[in-house]
């Protein structure tokens, strides 16, 4: 008798999440029905957002955070892959043995840390300094571009090193065994073998930066224009969400939950080509 | 010869790769350090945020991520039992597995909106319960995970040998194939509190705010995260040095139950 | 015609070799002649070091760092006529002749992640061999000599991964072949194959002594005494035995030997 609820309780459990999803796209579908009615596709290359008088109708369009949410995930993935990679390859193929377990804690404790202090380290240490070399206000593009890389170098480099990891010795013994070189072995052997989980780790961590939130918020400067040079100030889906959506009404909070389906569809579906097609069953 | 040289530069690429990340980390680690024990008086344990302490906002951070975890985790666990026991091999069990693992990386602040959609708006209030349920959206999917990865990891064996001692499936699953996994679990368990009790979007507009002490989960919520966001907009110095304190703690706070999720798992054999 | 010349291509002379972390050596003071143009065997019970051995001829060990060498391993230099001693190498470009020259051949098949042909011209692209004309000629050559020719000459160009485990091992000889070695290692090459693939293999063996010097470590006794001219016995280490098969078989002089070839422990 028991064991009949149990299995029942440990189902409806596991299918939660399925509902969960569910249900975050039907609300927010739902939610912004006013807008897509009021704008259609058009919001998404509409550069205006302009509430009216008294907070009722006006002109919302996403192009702007649209494109600042792909232009900065776009710099943090140019400037975090090849770091990863290299940090992944350096755990997997060159550190002994000794320093592979703490290297790799610090890698972990790097992604541990929380996305706000990220966004305070950031504005406080790292904006002033982009700022004396590249110029602009510190706040803007290129420095949520930066520190959003610096947040997903960790979490790429786990999963790469350990989709590096799955190849088997004997394998590599073979290459060396031909009078492979560690570079040649790593470039032949070891990334075709873990081509799957590194492409998938790729992804993933697009996805990821995607949706992020605080760390993008302290630093792109949460303004509503193209920026005309990298360094300039933007802003992106999750930051307009962050900054606007608590005080926003009708047309344009409507327009705010087209701008969070948006964001939610695409991350969604990046995500789930890398889990589905790349990494099979993960843990992250 | 050319391919050595290309070797070595790769190598020392890669390495030199390794230590910016590291670099990163410490960079970050000391400037945090530096700066927030600078700004910890007495009474920033004393005080509420109302009087320039962060007592209440510990307190409030910690309480909804325990709540949060009181209902995430009895979920996440049987829904990861259940696709490793009874779900085994089907299609549904897998859809759901992937599902789930793909909701780990969901942008948060969606969340955030979600949860303000159904328990916020209605009621006309930001309310810690709002900021509860997001966090356990978040925490569910990642319990589960490592609830089926840990099962998975071969405990085939211990579950045989309860069958064949007798004893109905339900109760040898709980008892033998949980009590091996305990140390996974827990584990699990804690690397996903370590992760909710950091987050800040999802308490944006659902628990949002409160400068004064309460335990009143049906009005706003005092939250050490979004105090920080909210500090370090303000101008004023003070603001400022108490968003490095809180900022100091959080880190604090977040490293050391994510090092003893670890410090766990080590002692496993 | 037989020829009663023996010429010794490889000499291991008091040879220690311990593990990194290691209290003690794992071999001790192993002495064994690798004849050209034989096939040398190496048996013995599990741990016996037989694989460890086979893995310093051809300084595979260095992958791993921390381990310790003591004595000598010799190789013929085939011009000078002198031996040289290859614990002696350091450098990385001289690692990789070595590798070039001694090939090894693993327990499980282990094609890499390409095409056929790729997997073979492999080790030639290393060495700098560029032209394709040049490459075809070789890779059918070496593909011919590792009995694979005639399975894979109409898929060259799909994946190496497409074919048997039997298939997957032959392709390993042929890409070792492709560099014309002069001495090749095979640990236990047909542990993990069914019993015709392990009959080709065998039977490649024994076509491929006659341009390559070979030594095979084997748990499978009967594969060694059908297989080898000279046959090693070891044991936790040491070399107990080593002389031509048939008499380490028929008649050998150490009581360890035999209650080891009479089954009597293993």
């Amino acid at each position: 008798m028991g064991g009949q609820f149990f299995k029942n309780f440990s189902f409806f459990s596991a299918t939660l999440s399925f509902f969960i999803l569910v249900g975050i796209f039907a609300v927010l579908f739902n939610l912004a029905q006013e807008s897509l009615y009021t704008f259609g596709f058009d919001f998404l290359y509409t550069e205006i957002w302009e509430p009216g008088e008294d907070d009722e109708g006006g002109i919302f369009g996403g192009y702007i955070p649209v494109v600042g949410t792909l232009l900065s995930t776009l710099i943090a993935m140019i400037l975090a892959t090849p770091i990863a990679m290299g940090i992944a390859i350096f755990l997997t193929e060159i550190a002994p043995e000794k320093i592979v377990k703490p290297f790799s804690i610090a890698i972990e404790l790097l992604a541990a840390i929380p996305s706000i202090i990220y966004g305070m380290w950031g504005l406080f240490y790292f904006a002033p300094i982009v700022q004396s070399i590249f110029g602009g206000n510190g706040v803007g593009l290129l420095t949520a571009g930066i520190v959003l890389a610096i947040m997903i170098i960790p979490f790429m480099a786990a999963i790469t090193r350990d989709s590096m990891n799955t190849t088997p010795d004997v394998l590599k013994e073979s290459a060396y065994a031909i009078g492979a070189t560690k570079f040649e072995v790593i470039k032949d052997v070891v990334m075709p073998y873990s081509k799957g989980g590194i492409i998938g780790s790729i992804i993933l961590s697009l996805g990821r930066a995607l949706g992020e939130t605080m760390a993008v918020a302290f630093l792109i400067g949460s303004v509503m224009s193209i920026p005309g040079k990298v360094t300039d100030p933007t802003t992106s889906i999750p930051v307009l969400l962050a900054n606007n959506f608590a005080e926003a009404q009708d047309l344009e909070l409507s327009s705010m939950y087209y701008l969070a389906l948006i964001l939610f569809l695409v991350s969604f579906t990046v995500i789930a080509v890398a889990k589905f097609y790349f990494l099979g069953r993960k843990k992250y | 010869m050319n391919r050595l040289l290309l070797n070595k530069v790769v190598l020392v690429l890669s390495t030199i790769s390794a230590f910016i990340g590291i670099g990163f980390l410490f960079w970050i680690l000391i400037t945090l350090s530096y700066k927030g024990i600078a700004s910890i008086q007495l009474s920033t344990f004393t005080n509420d945020l109302v009087g320039g302490g962060i007592r209440n906002l510990i307190v409030g951070q910690f309480t909804m991520a325990l709540i949060a975890t009181v209902v995430a985790v009895p979920l996440g666990v049987l829904a990861g039992i259940y696709l490793r026991e009874y779900g085994h091999g089907s299609k549904f069990a897998s859809l759901i597995r992937t599902l789930s693992d793909v909701m780990t990386s969901a942008p948060s602040i969606v969340i955030g909106v979600f949860v303000f959609a159904l328990m916020v708006d209605p009621v006309g209030s930001f309310n810690g319960w709002a900021g509860i349920v997001a966090l356990a959206i978040m925490m569910i999917p990642i319990i589960i995970g490592t609830t089926d990865n840990m099962l998975a990891l071969g405990l085939l064996k211990l579950r045989e040998a309860g069958i064949a001692l007798g004893g109905s499936k339900h109760k040898i699953i709980v008892q033998i194939v949980l009590k091996a996994a305990k140390v996974g679990v827990t584990t699990g368990i804690l690397l996903a509190f370590a992760r909710i009790i950091g987050e800040t979007a999802p308490l944006l507009f659902t628990s949002a705010n409160n400068q004064f002490f309460t335990m009143d989960l049906t009005d706003q919520f005092p939250s050490l995260t979004v105090s920080i966001y909210n500090l370090a907009t303000y101008p004023d110095a003070e603001s400022r040095e108490l968003a490095w304190a809180a900022s100091f703690i959080l880190t604090v706070i977040v490293l050391v139950i994510n090092l003893l999720g670890r410090y766990f798992t080590r002692n496993k054999h | 015609m037989e020829s009663n010349k023996l010429t010794k291509v490889m000499d291991v002379k008091d040879f220690f070799f311990t593990y990194p972390g290691a209290p003690e050596p794992t071999l001790k003071k192993n002495n064994l002649p690798i004849y050209k143009n034989k096939i040398t065997a190496l048996i013995g019970p599990s741990g016996c070091g037989k694989s460890t051995l086979l893995r310093a001829m051809n300084r595979i060990h260095d992958l791993y760092p921390g381990f310790k060498y003591e004595g000598k391993i010799n190789l013929l230099n085939q011009e000078s006529g002198k031996m040289e001693n290859i614990l002696k190498l350091q450098k990385e470009n001289e690692l990789i002749g070595l590798r070039q020259r001694i090939g090894m051949i693993f327990q499980k098949p282990t094609p890499f992640p390409m095409s056929i042909y790729d997997n073979v011209a492999y080790g030639l692209r290393l060495q700098g061999i560029k032209n394709k004309g040049d490459l075809d000629g070789m890779v059918e050559k070496a593909l011919k000599d590792g009995a694979i020719w005639k399975e894979a000459k109409d898929r060259l160009k799909e994946s190496a991964m497409g074919l048997s485990g039997g298939q997957q091992q032959r392709l390993c000889i042929a890409r070792s072949v492709a560099l014309k070695p002069e001495i090749l290692l095979f640990d236990e090459p047909t542990s993990a194959l069914d019993p015709i693939s392990t009959g080709a293999i065998e039977e490649l063996l024994s076509e491929l002594k006659k341009d390559i010097t070979i030594a095979i470590v084997t748990h499978n006794m009967q594969q060694a005494s059908r297989l080898s001219d000279y046959t090693t016995f070891m044991y936790l280490g040491d070399i107990i035995e080593f002389d031509k098969t048939e008499k380490i078989f028929l008649n050998p002089s150490v009581k360890l030997t035999e209650d080891y070839i009479t089954g009597r422990f293993g």
